[in-house]
């Protein structure tokens, strides 16, 4: 089984950066989310390319003192919601593609 | 506005984030809207490179509400380049547009580039009173096709229904109409100056009954008595608060690369032409003066009993001369509302001054709808306007 996970923004939303907060407006919904610091760090990640861990290696356990298999269950969690708000896309195939133009995806 | 949303933008105002935006992109269009405030000649539009230059100067600065409008957004032939490069920077986008121009293939587009709403003017439900309103016969039918269009991709669409003598009793069939578009409905009583001053349209306001009657309307304004309670006078907190966004966490930009307050107030703030965005939204003196501005303040709004209440624009006050007096539509809009005169209006009636000519008070009774339209046919003042 194939635990790599990749995640890209999903096309159809609008986001900005306010502070160290994220603001997250989902077009389909107009539904408005706000990420604070670490859900920000993984949503700044979310390259489609990076796998899940690594971002989680890298970025979270890097800066936070978190265990790490505590920072990637978590950052599972987390990004199963976003997906099921549309606003993120989750793969275990790199992604990249996907996330190159706001025209490709809805 | 969400508790969120609302969070957000108290955080902005903090932080000095200018949030929301509005651009516009022209003011040349294709319809000739009896009412409309705007010069339709082209008197040096920026170019595309310097609106695509804009847009990441104000992604930068952290813009995230961008309105695209006009003069009508699809007369520049870049449209969609600019548009593009707008999601690009992820800005959550609405649209403003009469929608005429909007085929299958353009609905796709705005669709697939992911724009949060498409706002549509809609003037009646009635070709013969729309088409009127517009000067464009045929202009209604296209406007529905267009909603019809994004509707049918899932995109946001909104009806803009701007209250005036000659629609004065559509707004009924307008909303129904947006009903079964599945369409948004939002109506606006005021008809506002000319951005040159001249304020000649104002006399296409309804009258103080049609307005009455709009805000008692529970369809509309929800519950009516709480809507029309009489005001209870500013109390301290009320006497520091500031009176709307314009300046605060928002702002406009004309074709010409000019900065305002908001459009409804075309204070000349600096050029983007000229100077960064950024150093404007940050260093313009009339932003900073703008943002100074409390109730407290303000002479005559601050002694007044809808002082807490009242719905006052700052830029309509400043195109009556005083951005900190109080605003004659808005002191008439808040007499309608709750039977009670502003302290404004009872000075103006004792001193035996006459109204200026922005009242929305109508002496002369409205003709019905059928006999202010014949055939398509502007009434004389409004094809002068």
């Amino acid at each position: 089984m194939n635990d790599t996970r990749y995640m890209a923004r999903s096309a159809a939303i609008a986001s900005r950066p306010l502070g160290d907060e994220t603001m997250v407006m989902s077009a389909a919904s107009s539904t408005l989310f706000t990420l604070d610091e670490i859900a920000t760090l993984l949503w700044e990640s979310a390259d489609g390319v990076t796998p899940l861990d690594e971002i989680v290696r890298n970025k979270i356990c890097a800066r936070y003192d978190i265990p790490p298999d505590v920072a990637l269950r978590d950052a599972e969690n987390f990004i199963q919601q976003l997906a099921g708000h549309g606003i993120l896309l989750i793969s275990d195939k790199p992604l990249a593609a996907a996330n190159s133009s706001p025209r490709e995806t809805r | 506005m969400s508790a969120l949303a609302a969070e957000m933008a108290a955080k902005a105002l903090q932080m000095g984030i200018p949030l929301s935006v509005q651009l516009d992109l022209t003011y040349r269009c294709n319809e000739r809207c009896v009412h409309c405030y705007l010069d339709h000649r082209d008197h040096g539009e920026m170019a595309t490179a310097e609106i695509l230059d804009l847009l990441d100067q104000m992604a930068a600065a952290g813009v995230f509400y961008l309105t695209i409008s006009g003069g009508e957004i699809m007369m520049r032939k870049d449209f969609f380049e600019i548009l593009e490069h707008a999601r690009a920077r992820t800005f959550c986008v609405k649209l403003k547009t009469n929608g005429v121009l909007i085929r299958a293939a353009q609905a796709e587009r705005i669709h697939a580039l992911g724009v949060q709403s498409v706002q549509i003017s809609i003037y009646s439900h009635r070709p013969e009173v729309h088409d009127a309103v517009t000067k464009m016969p045929g202009s209604l039918r296209q406007s529905i096709r267009a909603a019809r269009l994004l509707r049918e991709r899932g995109v946001q669409v909104i009806f803009a229904n701007v209250l005036m003598r000659q629609n004065v009793r559509d707004y009924s069939g307008v909303k129904a109409l947006a009903a079964g578009l599945g369409a948004q409905f939002i109506l606006d009583p005021t008809i506002t100056p000319m951005m040159d001053g001249d304020r000649s349209i104002l006399d296409l306001n309804v009258d103080e009954a049609a307005l009455r009657e709009v805000f008692r309307n529970e369809a509309l304004v929800g519950n009516a008595e709480e809507f029309c309670a009489p005001p209870q006078g500013p109390d301290a907190d009320a006497l520091d608060s500031l009176p709307c966004s314009a300046g605060h966490t928002a702002c406009y930009v004309s074709p010409y690369g000019d900065v305002y307050p908001c459009v409804q107030f075309p204070l000349p703030s600096g050029n983007v032409r000229s100077v960064k965005f950024a150093d404007i939204w940050r260093h313009s003196p009339q932003l900073n003066e703008v943002r100074s501005i409390t109730l407290r303040d303000m002479p005559a709004c601050s002694q007044c009993t809808h002082g807490g209440t009242c719905t006052r624009c700052p830029g309509l006050a400043y195109l009556e001369g005083n951005m900190r007096g109080p605003s004659y539509q808005d002191c008439e809009k808040s007499f309608a509302r709750t039977g009670i005169a502003s302290e404004n209006l009872k000075s103006k009636k004792a001193s035996s001054q006459p109204f200026p000519s922005s009242q929305l008070i109508q002496i002369q009774c409205l003709p019905p709808a059928e006999a202010i339209f014949n055939a398509g046919t502007p009434p004389e003042s409004a094809a002068n306007a």
